[in-house]
């Protein structure tokens, strides 16, 4: 089964684990209108961790261990544990549903829907139904990653680090101010 | 009769490895309690269980059926949902980890390989922590639901600090990462067999990461000792400030789970400690082929053993620490410690890789 591309050549599943593809697929749905739907801050964060988890298994499923295990530690792991931390702290309770703007109100449907029918339209193009694919390997693993990083992409990323520590430098800064 | 296919194999004899190995951590972890009252009893020239069965040897099963048997008490508005949880994501996540782990190397039988381990993820370590940085959840969120203030506390705590020791545990493996260049477990194993050569001349010290990588080790174990909030870094569940820490709501199997789960995790950072620094499951194998297979197992559970003896023995001469001195001590030096570790042996390798 075809479920997406990269770098332009479709990646496939292997048949035996198609179902797998499906459950995690749908969980991820699921626990994704859970985030929206929960009144309990929490509990809309823990649906976010069960989202984030099922995506490391559809990217395991999809042949690219290393991407899956650096999300489930990135986001799951770290990410998502200071969201936790900041919502047992702040003590959030249970929501409390607020007067919608009208314009939310009479706009919000339609253009949702007409969201989704623009990315159904996008897939739809690029994968055409009854198309055939020829199954294409690509390394996804941690060397081949760092390769990307290390020698295609080294200016983007270190300049992305040099921003994460001005971030920090300006987080910490602000934080000493009430002391 | 229909014959097997090759994946049907593959599924029955992995099906078989992880019932085996669930047991056997089921054992482990009952026999272990057994171990650390017996010897911290003697350190502290105590008798330690000795009335069921010959040496206390039955305890574990006496206490296995005292937890099913409490009482089992829910606390007045608890978020029921969450509070649940917390308990099964802890024993899931600490079973989950031992899925990668090789406890020794392999054996062929009827022409199939049959590894002792139930897969091989070319980013086995990685796993490993991944599933480790999910175990914060159970703590915190068994405090913060539990609707009490010595458990919320306790599990702030815990969250703060194993957030942070993750860090340094992290730093530590790269050293040995750099050294075997790959990220899975059997990799690593692989990497040190033999000897250490020395100018090319033999030495006969194993050709184990410890013997280059002595700050590594250091610093991974400490780290790791804090992640599983054993002592000196049990503060958690500091019995003295904190009742029980996070699972003082906590009661009968339901706290079983949280205890079997420290159990389990101190069992798989001791392997990983085993795997990447003292050469996994190598060591003198000779005799018959049997032999040959059974010796990489023994001498894996036998360093493994070392390590969990080590953990007890500490936590029947430390003190516990600090809140304060636990940053501090995590922050300020063991961090930098793993960082210049990094360096150092970037350096080196750098070096012997381009002369």
């Amino acid at each position: 089964m075809t479920v997406g591309a990269r770098h332009g050549v479709p990646v496939r599943i292997e048949t035996n684990l198609v179902p797998l593809f499906y459950i995690f697929g749908a969980l991820a749905v699921v626990a994704a209108l859970s985030v929206v739907a929960q009144r309990m801050p929490v509990h809309s964060a823990l649906s976010l961790i069960v989202v984030l988890c099922s995506l490391a298994v559809v990217y395991l499923l999809l042949g690219a261990e290393f991407v899956a295990v650096i999300q489930v530690i990135v986001y799951a792991g770290a990410i998502m544990v200071l969201f936790v931390f900041v919502i047992m702290l702040l003590n959030a309770g249970r929501e409390t549903p607020s007067h919608r703007s009208r314009m939310a109100h009479w706009l919000g449907a339609p253009l949702v829907a007409a969201f989704l029918l623009e990315v159904l339209f996008a897939i739809w193009r690029q994968f055409p139904a009854g198309a055939s694919h020829a199954a294409a390997a690509v390394d996804a693993g941690p060397a081949a990653i760092g390769h990307l990083l290390f020698r295609n992409y080294v200016l983007p990323f270190e300049v992305t680090s040099i921003l994460i520590l001005v971030a920090i430098l300006g987080a910490v800064v602000l934080a000493k101010k009430e002391f | 009769m229909a014959t097997f296919s090759d994946t049907g194999w593959l599924l029955l004899i992995t099906l078989i490895k992880i019932a085996v190995v669930v047991l056997v951590m089921l054992t482990s972890i009952a026999y272990l309690t057994w171990l650390e009252r017996k010897v911290v009893a003697h350190i502290q020239s105590r008798w330690g269980p000795y009335l069921v069965g010959y040496s206390g040897l039955m305890q574990p099963l006496a206490d296995g059926l005292k937890f099913i048997l409490k009482e089992d008490i829910v606390p007045l508005e608890v978020d029921t949902i969450v509070y649940w949880l917390a308990p099964f994501l802890a024993l899931t996540l600490a079973f989950l980890s031992i899925a990668v782990i090789p406890f020794g190397e392999s054996f062929t039988i009827h022409g199939r390989t049959i590894f002792f381990q139930i897969t091989d993820l070319n980013v086995g370590l990685l796993f490993v922590f991944a599933v480790t940085s999910l175990g914060v959840y159970s703590v915190a969120l068994a405090g913060w639901s539990s609707n009490s203030k010595y458990p919320l506390l306790g599990g702030l705590r815990s969250s703060a600090q194993m957030i942070s020791y993750e860090l340094s545990l992290g730093l530590a493996v790269v050293g040995v990462l750099m050294m075997a260049g790959t990220l899975s477990l059997r990799g690593i194993v692989d990497s040190q067999s033999g000897f250490w050569h020395i100018a090319g001349v033999n030495t006969f010290l194993p050709h184990w990461n410890i013997f280059v990588q002595p700050v590594g080790f250091l610093v991974y174990f400490t780290a790791a000792v804090a992640d599983t909030n054993r002592v000196p870094f049990d503060l958690p569940e500091g019995e003295s400030e904190l009742v029980g820490g996070y699972h003082t709501e906590y009661s009968s199997m339901k706290f079983a789970m949280f205890f079997m789960s420290e159990y389990a995790n101190m069992i798989t950072v001791s392997c990983l400690a085993t795997i990447l620094f003292f050469g996994g499951w190598h060591g003198p194998v000779f005799g018959p082929y049997v032999l040959r297979v059974l010796l990489p197992v023994f001498w894996f559970c036998f360093k493994l053993f070392c390590f969990l003896f080590f953990y007890i023995w500490m936590r029947g001469t430390l003190p516990r620490f600090r809140y304060d001195q636990l940053m501090a001590f995590g922050w300020k030096f063991l961090l930098p410690l793993g960082l210049l570790n990094v360096l150092a042996t970037s350096f080196v390798v750098a070096r012997i890789s381009s002369p």
